[in-house]
């Protein structure tokens, strides 16, 4: 398919032919660097002078703030039980799905990805009718004194539904490319189910899931419409980073909104970085998969 | 490429299945657990409370309906969301196709930095990205201070709906075609130009139909998304009824006057939308797949 080795002397000659005249080619990538300057990089810089506008001192004092802390304690929080969730949730669908063949496999993979095409506000609103004052179990949690929405439990439910897929969107591909042939032999050489998953799948998926978890981490913790709508917006108590952002920001503390934004931003590049890393080295590891083949036939 | 090759693997495995049809799966355990849970796990985060949705509905009597999707303001607001949302894709789908060319095509010094800033808007909280895009294009802002004298105003208007919606569905269309066109071959353009073809022909008629569902998957994800944006959106838009209102703030707007049953019409018509998009996404997916297969 990568027209082979042997090929190499030829495709040169050729290339002329496949590729445009310098001038059209430096256009073009200035184009595409313009295009990102102004879209990508320029927010980026201007979150940075924003919340250092009045420079380090105000930025700290605004990080220190009670109120920034307790947003920031809370994002932590909504992360760290929505991310794990989501990641039992996604290896086990994308257990079911790749390795598995049963009807209605294409339905459920639609089922799954469906969170995406919702909008968030949509997604909180749901919530809302399920467990809020008026909503179907809302009587029931009132009598019980229960707070669900306008609370901690329905900032995790919302930011469940909108980082649902990420984990098992990422899985199953990559689990369907890799087959079942290798668990199979595990198993037939006795391995348990759980042994066969550690030693064998889960060597084979781990930049996969680490993708994954990373972008539904990022999207976790920046979460803003569905949250918003559970919130209720109380000031040190059911603010996210996100939505103290707005706060400030509605108040003109612009420097105290650029400053908890520019948290926000640092996460979206470290994200980045890991995502980066992750895609190198599974790549290195498909490119060292496919030079294989020739040992496999052996091996059967 | 590199799927080419586990993927002829368990047919290859299946003798192991001693025969019987479909066999070969079973031998690995944990089906029913994991299925199970699956659909549990669907069905108490998505599927029920979905359902909440459609059921409030049905409070309502068919006028009352009608009248909550379709009164003046709730229009307009249609036409902002379909309108700049379809704006800023078509962008997308010229922007990301360029970008997705420079970087599958050519070599530049500090292009796998630009290749991994494509999915910042992915990782960018919708708030932050509001809130830095508005001041920047904001009267004193290091683009609108430029634009002000000239007359042209983005924050605060439509046109700043349509600039947060482009940076929102950025990352779509570039990482639908990109794969797509690392894996067209090179082969066929050689033919084409040997044929006689100039570049812009073999663009056209060779490269072109071969990314068009790649493209238009890109163009259909990032309308989709851009429909249902809310973050980054409230803090540029303005938010004036019936001029820069976009739906899911009419949404949030009925939910802060208790107007619950209202604010659940407009979320169903959106919700509709939502599994027609995906029907479609899905759809223009396949086409993609058998493209490839018969290529």
């Amino acid at each position: 398919m990568s027209g082979g080795t042997g090929m190499r002397a030829p495709v040169r000659r050729a290339q002329a032919g496949t590729t445009e005249s310098p001038a059209v080619r430096r256009t073009l990538i200035g184009l595409a660097l313009l295009f990102m300057f102004f879209f990508l990089v320029l927010p980026l810089a201007a979150v940075a002078t924003e919340a250092l506008r009045k420079g380090w001192e105000a930025y700290w004092e605004a990080l220190k703030e009670p109120d920034a802390w307790s947003a920031i304690r809370l994002t932590l929080i909504v992360a760290a039980i929505s991310v794990p969730l989501n990641l039992v949730f996604g290896v086990a669908a994308a257990w079911a799905i790749a390795k598995f063949e049963f009807k209605g496999k294409a339905f459920l993979t639609t089922l799954v990805d469906l969170p995406f095409a919702v909008s968030p506000v949509v997604a909180g609103l749901i919530y809302v009718l399920v467990f809020g004052a008026q909503g179907w179990l809302g009587p029931w949690l009132a009598a019980h004194d229960i707070k669900i929405i306008f609370a901690v439990p329905g900032i995790v439910l919302a930011t469940i539904f909108v980082t649902f897929p990420f984990i098992a969107r990422e899985l199953i591909p990559l689990m369907q490319a890799q087959g079942t042939d290798e668990e199979q032999a595990a198993i037939v050489l006795g391995a348990s189910g759980w042994q066969t998953f550690r030693h064998v799948t889960l060597p084979n998926i781990k930049w996969g899931l680490l993708y994954g978890v990373i972008l539904c981490n990022a999207r976790a913790m920046g979460e803003f419409g569905a949250v918003s709508v559970v919130s209720g917006h109380i000031r040190g108590q059911t603010n996210t980073m996100p939505l103290h952002v707005e706060v400030l920001y509605n108040e003109y503390q612009s420097v105290a909104a650029f400053a908890v934004a520019s948290l926000l931003a640092i996460l979206a590049l470290v994200t980045l970085v890991i995502k980066t890393v992750a895609e190198w080295r599974h790549d290195r590891e498909m490119k060292a998969i496919a030079e294989l083949p020739p040992e496999r036939p052996a091996a059967t | 490429m590199t799927s080419a090759v586990p993927s002829a693997l368990p047919s290859a495995a299946a003798p192991i299945s001693r025969g019987r049809p479909g066999g070969a799966k079973r031998v690995l355990p944990g089906f029913h657990l994991t299925l199970g849970y699956t659909l549990l796990y669907l069905c108490l985060i998505v599927l029920i409370p979905l359902s909440a949705l459609v059921f409030k509905t049905f409070t309502m009597s068919w006028e009352q309906f009608w009248v909550a999707v379709t009164a003046p303001r709730v229009l307009a607001s249609y036409r902002l969301t379909f309108g700049a949302s379809f704006l800023a894709a078509l962008v997308n789908l010229f922007a990301g196709l360029l970008v997705a060319w420079v970087l599958v095509r050519y070599k530049f010094p500090g292009k796998k930095i630009v290749d991994a800033l494509v999915d910042l808007p992915f990782a960018l909280p919708t708030a932050v990205a509001g809130i830095s895009l508005t001041a920047l294009l904001a009267g004193n802002g290091w683009i609108g201070q430029y634009l002000e004298p000239l007359g042209i105003k983005l924050a605060f208007t439509p046109a700043g709906v349509v600039i947060a919606l482009i940076f929102i569905g950025l990352p779509f269309v570039v990482r639908t075609v990109q794969p797509v066109l690392e894996d067209t071959e090179k082969e066929l353009e050689e033919a084409a130009t040997s044929l006689g073809a100039t570049r812009w022909q073999t663009f056209r008629l060779v490269i072109l139909p071969s990314i068009t569902p790649a493209l238009l998957t890109g163009f259909a994800m990032a309308f989709a998304r851009a429909i249902g944006e809310y973050g980054s959106v409230i803090f540029i838009a303005g938010n004036m009824p019936m001029i820069s209102e976009i739906t899911p703030l009419i949404i949030i707007g009925k939910l802060e006057q208790y107007d619950y049953a209202g604010a659940t019409a407009v979320a169903l018509m959106m919700l509709v939308f939502s599994f027609l998009m995906l029907l479609v996404i899905n759809a223009l997916q396949s086409w993609q797949r058998r493209r490839g297969a018969s290529a």
